[in-house]
């Protein structure tokens, strides 16, 4: 099955060809964000005289700017506080067999299962009794909460498999057990770390619902409702909405191409792990 | 294997002092409780609080403003079930799911079986076929509302390969609206798939397939006895992963169509939103939510116990 035969060529053919199907809307997307509004020729012929006037257009009157330093700053906050809370958590669940240990961690699982419009609605009234609402601060409370349950579940299952000597040595050599989650414990866990990383920074970047409904009416807001409000105010002007697209859009693939291999890696690392 | 005579036994040298002080060892490696503290206040303090107050609200007049609200007992739910609008988006989410899982996994194996071969570009092809999957969904939606429009690049697309006849208003139509929903939604998503799935087929050791091949086994008898009881597990995940993600659904519909036209493509998580945060229903839309937990909580017990058992039967 190794040899390279005439079916081999066949094959490649077809799945380049379902590739470039895959693709087709990404050209589309691109070809119509170049195009000035004027030219009204068919969406899937090739743009004659491309400008990139659409995108400082989007970027100036969406706001992108702030919208993408939003989004980072949620993202990168939320998924920091939910490793740090998360692994340490993973430790004792997954080291103790005491009751207390198993029913917090089915309390965690239980969570898996919840969905988030359940909480969504109270937590609205608790973040605005807060003073919360219409800050990315809210965000960063929700993510921090709302990512635990699945990011324990990653760690604990990984931290089943792996051999206990390794932290006994350091806690006999006088470690406290906080040194020797730090310098023992985490080190190992690096692998997971990045699965839980990867599928965390790319939830919360991507999540739309949430920031709809904390951040509503304020003026910082994170990319995906930016682009929600850009589509609806400016309708039909496709062009300027395929170029703020375009922009969204970009941070998160140059990151994923730059990655790729650790990124396919951490979403199928549930398997592995 | 055979240890050498002078070297010790792992076990004993590992803790010197724990044979003769019995009790040392387990409460000094023991980590503390307090390690679970942050993460679990963090998450009682929003999911699982915000939770049980939601169920409670869900036998309330709550308008989401009026501290003062009346308890109904279980008068929002009788009004769901007797709301055409509501028992339509249960039928329209569970379609959805359902469409989504199948498709979605069909395809993502197809795909995977494809580029888990000796073909030249299957690197590239398996980075390029993920891609979509890490698009912020609601962008992918905006971009599809274009796409699917009455004079947008697939009614093009149609009409310069000769199908004039098929072309449609693919999300302007109730009757196809629904199907095109989930037709992004595949697309967005079946490298993703792929990827659980080409990760499981390259657990499948590659002798056992030469040595089966070589005993005039052909590729179908191969996969069936081979490749597919060893899919087990990235089966499981996958099968998960879209009935849930299919279940809670929410951004793209709310950028393809609205839930609509009409009430066309209304899922349980758009209603749920129009319902608290256009008609300040609070009190039913978190009763349509107790529902949604209702159902997520019953497939995915269910699927996982069916799956589960069938994981172990075919290893």
């Amino acid at each position: 099955m190794n040899r390279y035969r005439r079916r081999t060529f066949a094959l490649e053919l077809s799945m380049i060809a379902v590739a470039l199907i895959v693709g087709f809307p990404v050209y589309v997307l691109v070809n119509l964000a170049v195009r000035p509004a004027s030219d009204t020729s068919s969406p899937i012929g090739p743009t004659t005289s491309p400008t990139l006037d659409n995108f400082s257009q989007a970027w100036q009157q969406g706001a992108l700017g702030g919208a993408l330093f939003n989004s980072a700053l949620v993202t990168v906050c939320s998924v920091a506080i939910v490793l740090a809370v998360s692994s340490l958590a993973a430790y004792p669940l997954a080291r103790v067999t005491a009751r207390w240990s198993r029913g917090t961690y089915l309390g965690f699982l239980l969570g898996l299962v919840l969905p988030f419009q359940l909480a969504a609605l109270p937590l609205y009234q608790t973040m605005r009794d807060l003073g919360l609402l219409g800050t990315p601060w809210a965000l960063v409370l929700f993510y921090s909460g709302l990512q635990v349950p699945f990011t324990v579940f990653l760690y604990v299952g990984f931290l089943r498999a792996l051999p206990q000597d390794f932290e006994d040595a350091a806690l006999i050599d006088g470690c406290t057990p906080l040194q020797g989650f730090r310098h023992v414990v985490l080190p190992m866990l690096k692998p997971v770390t990045v699965t839980a990383l990867v599928l965390n920074a790319v939830a919360v970047w991507n999540d739309f619902f949430t920031p709809l409904l904390y951040l509503s009416g304020s003026d910082r807001q994170t990319m995906p409702v930016a682009i929600a409000g850009f589509v609806g105010q400016y309708v039909t002007d496709w062009n300027l909405i395929f170029a703020a697209l375009v922009i969204s859009v970009l941070p998160v693939l140059l990151v994923y191409f730059l990655l790729q291999r650790s990124i396919i890696n951490g979403f199928a690392g549930g398997l592995r792990g | 294997m055979a240890l050498a005579p002078h070297e010790p036994h792992p076990a004993q040298d590992r803790l010197p002092d724990a044979a003769s002080v019995p009790g040392v060892r387990r409460a000094r490696t023991t980590p503390p409780w307090w390690f679970a503290l942050p993460a679990a206040l963090l998450f009682a303090f929003v999911v699982l609080v915000p939770s049980v107050r939601g169920v409670h609200y869900a036998f309330t007049d709550w308008d989401g403003l009026d501290p003062h609200f009346s308890f109904v007992g279980l008068a929002n739910f009788s009004e769901l079930l007797h709301d055409p609008d509501a028992t339509q988006a249960i039928r329209h989410t569970l379609l959805i799911a359902v469409s989504i899982t199948v498709v979605q996994n069909a395809l993502g194996l197809l795909l995977a079986l494809g580029v888990n071969t000796a073909i030249r570009s299957r690197n590239v092809l398996r980075v390029l076929l993920f891609a979509p999957a890490v698009i912020t969904p609601i962008v992918t939606a905006y971009l599809w509302r274009n796409l699917l429009g009455p004079d947008g690049a697939v009614n093009s697309l149609l009409g310069a390969v000769g199908l004039d006849g098929l072309r449609q208003d693919w999300l302007g139509s109730p009757r196809l609206a629904l199907w095109a929903v989930v037709g992004v939604i595949v697309w967005q998503f079946a490298g993703y798939s792929m990827v659980i799935f080409l990760a499981g087929l390259q657990s499948v050791p590659k002798e056992v397939h030469e040595a089966a091949a070589i005993d005039g086994a052909g590729p179908v008898r191969r996969f069936w006895s081979i490749t597919r009881p060893l899919l087990a597990p990235a089966l499981t995940i996958n099968l998960m992963l879209s009935v849930i993600g299919g279940i809670k659904l929410f951004d793209q519909v709310y950028a393809l169509t609205g839930g609509g036209p009409g009430h066309a493509t209304d899922t349980l998580s758009t209603l749920i939103y129009k319902d608290a945060f256009t008609l300040g229903q609070f009190g039913y839309s978190i009763a349509l939510a107790v529902v949604l937990t209702i159902i997520v909580a019953v497939v995915s017990t269910g699927q996982y116990a069916v799956l589960s058992r069938s994981e172990r039967a075919a290893s």
